[in-house]
Formats: structure tokens, sequence, C-alpha cells
């Protein structure tokens, strides 16, 4: 019968095409979900503590997994991390800081260190196995006589280019491998002086593949000269060509009679203030200033050497000064994927007091100090300073100094908090003017470009 | 007679003490204290003057009072209580004058209407009107000793155990509303130390003595740490008749942190706070104090250049404030008003 055959024929033709999609499609879907399978798999094997142990000593050229190695300076909590981590530093030969005094419980997941009592206590001097320059640089950070995250991170550039420059491979070793082994006990030591900032740490990052990223041909001196150029590089592009990006861009929303307010120490946007100052706009600055650290001193007189009108209050103040501002700059110590700003503590205090009073919030923060870590409160993940910084100097301290003999009493000097989304307004980067929620748009961006 | 006047040159030698007291202002002197010296001194001079009727008593206590508050305008308890006091003449007299105690009140519209030129005449002497009205302000003494305890004891009713609460400065009221509740529940008490006289520390100090877990912070860190508190209790210089609240500076971005995570402003304050003014312009009741405290002399190098600010109050809107807790019991700021209306009367909130 022929009319069948066709029809039969043509739903068979059509099957066929359409079925070799369809086909097609479904053994592609299946591979798909094997893949994830599988994948899920090896997750679940790799965030056991086991193989989060079994990490350190992976080659760092291995793919980057998938799995977020939770560090270890939020597990305090945790015993058995406290001892991967002794052991990990005994193999390294870098001593372990302890914590002190009464944490208070909901922050009992960090560390808490003093200022006297440093980690070069318990080293002898000179040590062999920290650089000598490193040791300098730690000491630096934990007594806070190096402050703010691009003043960090430039420090540590310039250390591990010394670093660098001083060492020769061993026989029988490669450099691009060596070379990160020497510095992983350095890093340890850093860690352990002070918690590392997220501009340290993505400088680091690029740091560790650039070296990994040695081609084995080359000889020791090119291999050499050729990383201290990369970092020059990086230091060029990163830190101070993206300064002078967001201080154009910044000086595009600063007009004549703005008042401004700024809030602690930003190196960022003192040297908007001062280039925009030195390009003639007239403007007044408040600068918001906070115990203990009282950083915004240094601000201050940095505008007033540069001859720029300001006013100082305390950040118990800003309901008195905000009806009189007309934007407030702030600058941050990281951006996190979800686009909340971590910057020192006090920021988001200021942000939402501007709110309220319907004043923008303009944050300046340089691409490099992006982060793929989220968070939503300030407590997960910290830093908690030395407590005995509360303490008021002379006899106003009388109340506080025996703090350790009371057992009800704790002292809270948080470092760090986290500004939701929308208390910001925009965030300058060296990329241009962004919203805050842009964040993990630039991210990947970077990622694709690497 | 020379008893009398010499009674009275030791009041006058009294009045000008208190008042010179107030204008120094450098001993801190404690709301309930001024409340109670002003009563006394108040008590004094009804007792000792010279006046024949409730109307020349009422000329003599407004002028004392005008020259009491003068000397100190963020002193508010001063005038506050004189208000009573000038309320306490007038009731005394009207029941004197056998007035009821019904067409006192000023409620009725028609009745407001009708009046007219409805002015009380004080004029009329009457003999026991001294014995009577220091009779009342002996009880309003009394009243007055006893604010503390009686906010006190409400604490039980709103602190449950295991919470966070949160407080800043130091605030007598709250301390003695935070030691009776610990008697019986276990909490904890986050402290904003109050920069830049840091008052927060001697609070955090008197409460961990009672076994409380107190924890001293930082003022940065109020919206840091405020996700994880369940109250917070305060204390307050001055409410406004509208609900507002003159209380210490770095209050208003407490009000703000607690209403933006939604926590429960509670503030713990006696009536003799409340006073009968309005807030007219923002700004008119700021205070400042040197700024030694926030930027000390030996940064001399900067200090010529630059402005330093220090003001010691802030204004707290009404709608930031979830609750009063004072010692007639707790009410919403919304209630203020009629509160304000039984103490005082219009008539005496210019004095």
């Amino acid at each position: 019968m022929p009319a069948p055959v066709p029809s039969e024929g043509l739903a068979g033709s059509e099957k066929l095409a359409g079925g070799k999609s369809k086909a097609e499609l479904r053994a592609e879907r299946r591979a798909k979900q094997e893949a994830d399978r599988a994948l899920k798999q090896t997750k679940k094997v790799e965030s056991t503590p086991a193989a989060a142990l079994a990490k350190p000593r992976l080659q760092p050229s291995e793919p980057q997994s998938m799995v977020k190695r939770v560090p270890e300076h939020v597990q305090v909590d945790d015993p058995a991390a406290q001892k991967r981590l002794a052991k990990k530093l005994e193999r390294q030969q870098v001593p372990l800081r302890p914590d002190y005094g009464a944490k208070v419980n909901l922050f009992s997941h960090l560390h808490q260190y003093s200022r006297k009592m440093p980690l070069t206590q318990q080293m002898s001097i000179p040590s062999t196995a920290i650089h000598p320059a490193v040791v300098r640089l730690g000491l630096q950070y934990s007594q806070g006589l190096l402050n703010g995250s691009n003043a960090r991170c430039l420090a540590l550039l310039q250390v591990f280019r010394q670093v660098i420059r001083d060492y020769s491979t061993p026989p029988n070793e490669e450099l691009s491998r060596d070379l990160v082994a020497r510095l992983k006990p350095y890093i340890s030591f850093l860690n352990q002086c002070r918690p590392l900032s997220a501009s340290m740490g993505n400088a680091i990052k690029y740091l560790k593949k650039e070296i990994s990223g040695l081609s084995s041909t080359l000889r020791e001196e090119e291999a050499k000269g050729k990383l201290q150029g990369s970092i020059d590089g990086y230091v060029r592009e990163k830190i101070q060509l993206a300064a002078e990006a967001i201080s154009k861009y910044a000086f595009e929303k600063i007009s004549d009679g703005d008042v401004i307010l700024v809030y602690g120490c930003s190196s960022l946007v003192s040297r908007t203030l001062c280039d925009a100052h030195a390009n003639g706009r007239a403007f007044r600055v408040i600068v918001v200033d906070s115990r203990p650290r009282l950083e915004g001193r240094d601000t201050l007189r940095r505008l007033v050497r540069k001859g720029i009108r300001c006013t100082y209050v305390m950040i118990t103040a800003i309901s008195y000064m905000l009806p009189e501002v007309s934007k407030v700059l702030l600058g941050a110590h990281a951006l996190l994927a979800n686009g909340s700003v971590m910057s020192r503590v006090g920021t988001s205090q200021i942000a939402l007091v501007s709110k309220a009073y319907n004043v923008p919030v303009l944050v300046c923060c340089e691409t490099y100090k992006f982060c793929e870590r989220v968070q939503t409160d300030s407590f997960v993940s910290n830093e908690l300073d030395d407590p005995d910084d509360l303490i008021l100097p002379g006899k106003g301290g009388a109340h506080l100094r025996g703090w350790k003999e009371n057992s009800s009493l704790r002292l809270l000097n948080l470092v760090y908090d986290v500004t939701p989304p929308e208390l910001v307004d925009l965030v300058i980067t060296d990329l241009g003017m962004i919203p805050c929620t842009s964040v993990p748009v630039v991210l990947r961006v970077k990622n694709v470009e690497q | 007679m020379p008893g009398a006047a010499e009674k009275e040159s030791e009041l006058s030698e009294r009045i000008e003490a208190f008042v010179a007291r107030l204008k120094r202002g450098g001993e801190r002197l404690s709301s309930e204290e001024a409340a109670r010296q002003t009563v006394g001194l108040l008590r004094k001079i009804i007792g000792h003057g010279r006046w024949g009727s409730a109307g020349e008593l009422m000329a003599l206590i407004r002028k004392e009072g005008k020259r009491m508050t003068a000397a100190q305008p963020s002193e508010t308890t001063v005038g506050n209580m004189v208000r009573r006091v000038l309320k306490i003449i007038r009731e005394e007299y009207g029941r004197l004058h056998g007035r009821s105690e019904e067409s006192d009140q000023q409620e009725s519209l028609h009745k407001l209407l009708t009046s007219g030129g409805l002015s009380e005449d004080f004029n009329t002497p009457y003999p026991p009107l001294r014995a009577n009205v220091i009779e009342a302000i002996s009880e309003l003494l009394i009243e007055l000793e006893g604010t503390t305890d009686n906010i006190a004891m409400q604490a039980l009713e709103h602190i449950h155990s295991n919470e966070v609460i949160m407080t800043v400065g130091y605030s007598r009221t709250v301390e003695a509303f935070l030691k009776e509740a610990a008697r019986k529940r276990k909490f904890h008490v986050i402290v904003a130390e109050c920069a830049p006289f840091c008052q927060g520390h001697e609070m955090a100090v008197r409460l961990s003595k009672e076994e409380i877990e107190t924890t001293v912070m930082s003022d940065a860190a109020i919206f840091a740490v405020m996700s994880r508190v369940n109250k917070v209790i305060i204390g307050t210089k001055t409410i406004l008749a509208n609900g507002a609240l003159i209380a210490v500076s770095g209050t208003h971005t407490l009000a703000l942190a607690a209403k933006h995570h939604s926590t429960p402003l509670i503030v713990c304050a006696p009536m003799f706070k409340l006073s009968p003014q309005f807030p007219n312009e923002e700004d008119s009741f700021y205070k400042f104090v040197s700024p030694q405290e926030v930027l000390p002399f030996t940064e001399g190098e900067i200090l010529s250049k630059i402005n330093v600010h220090c003001p010691v109050f802030d204004y707290v809107p009404p709608e930031l404030i979830t609750l009063f807790i004072s010692n007639i019991g707790g009410n919403a700021p919304s209630y203020i008003y009629r509160l304000m209306s039984e103490l005082y009367h219009p008539d005496d909130h210019e004095l």
C-alpha cells in the first residue's frame, strides 16, 4: 500500500533526523550526568579532612580542584584542624603562635594574639629556615607597624623579590618546584604573624602561578630575572596604575563645593583626594575616626599637609556631621563575590547612617582585591586584634586594666566588617565605575583572561 | 525679723551655689541628683519665701526656675521639676478654691470653646496652701527616690534567658535594670564603649561584678555585631514631647542599626526626664565639650588648621524606638504626649 509507506517513511526519516538529534541529545545529557556524578564523588572524597591534609603536599601545578578548603585561621575551635596546623608548622620549622586572653564566645573560631608576644620570641635569630627579610616583615605585620591592604601587599612583593634574588637552585632540583616549596614556610610564618589579607592572597596566587609556569629550559639567572620582572609588572599594573585610574574616575565624581566624608586610613582615598585637590577642585573633607586604632589621624595629617580643609570627629558624631555631607568616600580591604564590601570595622555603620540621610556612598577598590569568597555577616571570617588596645591610656584605663582576672568580662577588638551591597551606591575600580553586584562579572572576566 | 532675713539669705546662697554647680558642669551631676536637689530647693523657697497668694508663689518659682534652667540648658530635669511643682501648686490651689478636678482638665473641645476667657485667678490667699503644697512636694520627692527601683522591678518581664543585650555608654537606670534581671536569668551583655569619654568601660566592669557575661567593644563595631543581638536597652538624657530622645552621642547609629536588623530598642528612663519641649530645629539642643578628648593637644602641629567637634548628645527620632520603660510602666513612643499632659500644665511649657 503506497499511502502509509511514504508517511511511515516520512515519519521514519523525521524520527531518524529528529531521533538522531534526540538520541544525540540524550547521549550528551547522559554523559554530562556521568561527569557530574564523578565530580561529586571526587568532591566528597576530597573534602574529607584527610584530603585537606594531603593538599599541601600536592604540587601546585595540578589543576585547580572545585573544592574550597576552609582556611585554618577560621577553624581555631576545631582541635583536629589545629593539630594538623601544628604538625605542618613543625615540619616547616615555623613556630606556632599561642592565643591570648579569653575570647568572646561568638568569635571562638578565630585567633586572638597579643602584640606583646611576637612570634620571634620563640625562634632563634638568625633563623635558618626563614629568610631574614621575611622575619622582619612578619614582625612589622604583627606589631602593627605596617597597616593597610596596599602597603602590606607591596611590602610582601618587595620581600619576595629579594628572596628570589637571594635564591639559588640546589643541585638536582628544578627552580619552578623548589622555589614554591621554599616560599611555603615563609607564607606560613607570615600567616602566623598576622592572617594574610585578600590582596596578599591574590598576589601570592599570581606569584605561584608565574613560578610554576616557568619553562624548564631557562637558566637560573634568566628565570630569576623573569620572575622579578613579573613582580614589578604586577606592582606597576595592579597597584600603581590602578590607583591612577581610580583617581581619574573619582575625579569626575567630585565637584566644587563638595563636602566629602572619609573614614579611617585608606591610601587610595587619600591619594584620590590629594590628586583632586591638586587638579584644582575646591572641596572640604570630614575625617571620621574610631578607637582603638585611630587611623584617621594619619589621613588627617596627609590631607592637611596638602592644604585641604579638614574637620575631624569620632564615629559617634556622624549623626551630627552627615546633614552637611554631600558624599562619602570609603576604601575597601576586599570586595567579595556576593557584592559585599569587606573593610575596616565601622565602615558598614557609616554606610548605614549615610543611607538614612540619603548621602551617596562610593567605595574605591582595585580589581586585584576582588575575592571569590562570599560572606554575609562579620562573624565567620574576621580578625581579632589585641584586646588590650581597648584599654585607655593613663588613668582612664583604670576600669579595664584588670580585665583578665575578671572571668565575666571580655574585650572585643574586631578588625574588619562586612557592608551589605544595598548600602553601597557605587564601586570605583580601575575597570570603571560599577555597581556592587557586578563583582562576580569582573571576577569571571579575570578568570577567563587567565 | 532677723531670723527670716537670715533664712532668706541662706536660701539665696543655696540657690546661687546650685546654679553655679550646674553651670560648671564638671562633676557630671546625675539627673536624679539634679532633680532631687531642684525639688529640695523649691521646697525651701516655698517654705521660707515671702508670698501671699498662689499667683505670687508661682511667679517666684518661675523666676527662680528660669535662672536655674538658664545655667545649664542641657540639664532638662531642672526645668521639668519646676514645671511639676507649678502643676502641684495649681492643683492644690484648685482643691482649696473648691473647683472640682474635672474642670481643671482641658480635655473637652466644648469646654474650650464655651469657657471663653477662663483665666484662673490665683490671687485668693489660702493659709493652708503652704502646708499642702509642701506635703505634695514631699510626696514628689519620695516618688523620685523610688523611680530606679520601679523601673528595675519590670526587668523580668522583658528579659528572657540566653539573650544577647546591647547597650551603649553608662546609664544607672539600665545598670539597675540589668542587675535585677541577672538575679534570676542568665544572659549576655555587649557594651559599646561610647568614645571619646568611654563611659561604657565603667558600665561593663560594674555589670561583670554581678556575674553577668559582659563584652566591651568599640562603637565602630555596633553594626557588625548587631545581627546577633536580641534586644537593645539604653538610657537617655531627655525624652522629648513627641517621643524622641536626646541621648548620648552614638545612640542614633545604634538605633538605626537596630532598625535595620529589626531588633527592638527599649529605653529605660524615669518620668522626670520627660520634657514638654518639641524638637524645633534639629541642632538646637546640641552641646559641645572641649575636643581635647577627640584630638589631644599633642597633635598641635595640625590643630590650628582643622576643625574638631565633640558633640555630647544625639537626637533619636521616635520611629526608631520600640518601647519606653518608666516608673509608671511601659509605653509606646506615640503615647508620650498624653503622659506629658498629666505631668505638666500647658501654660507652664514655656517657663
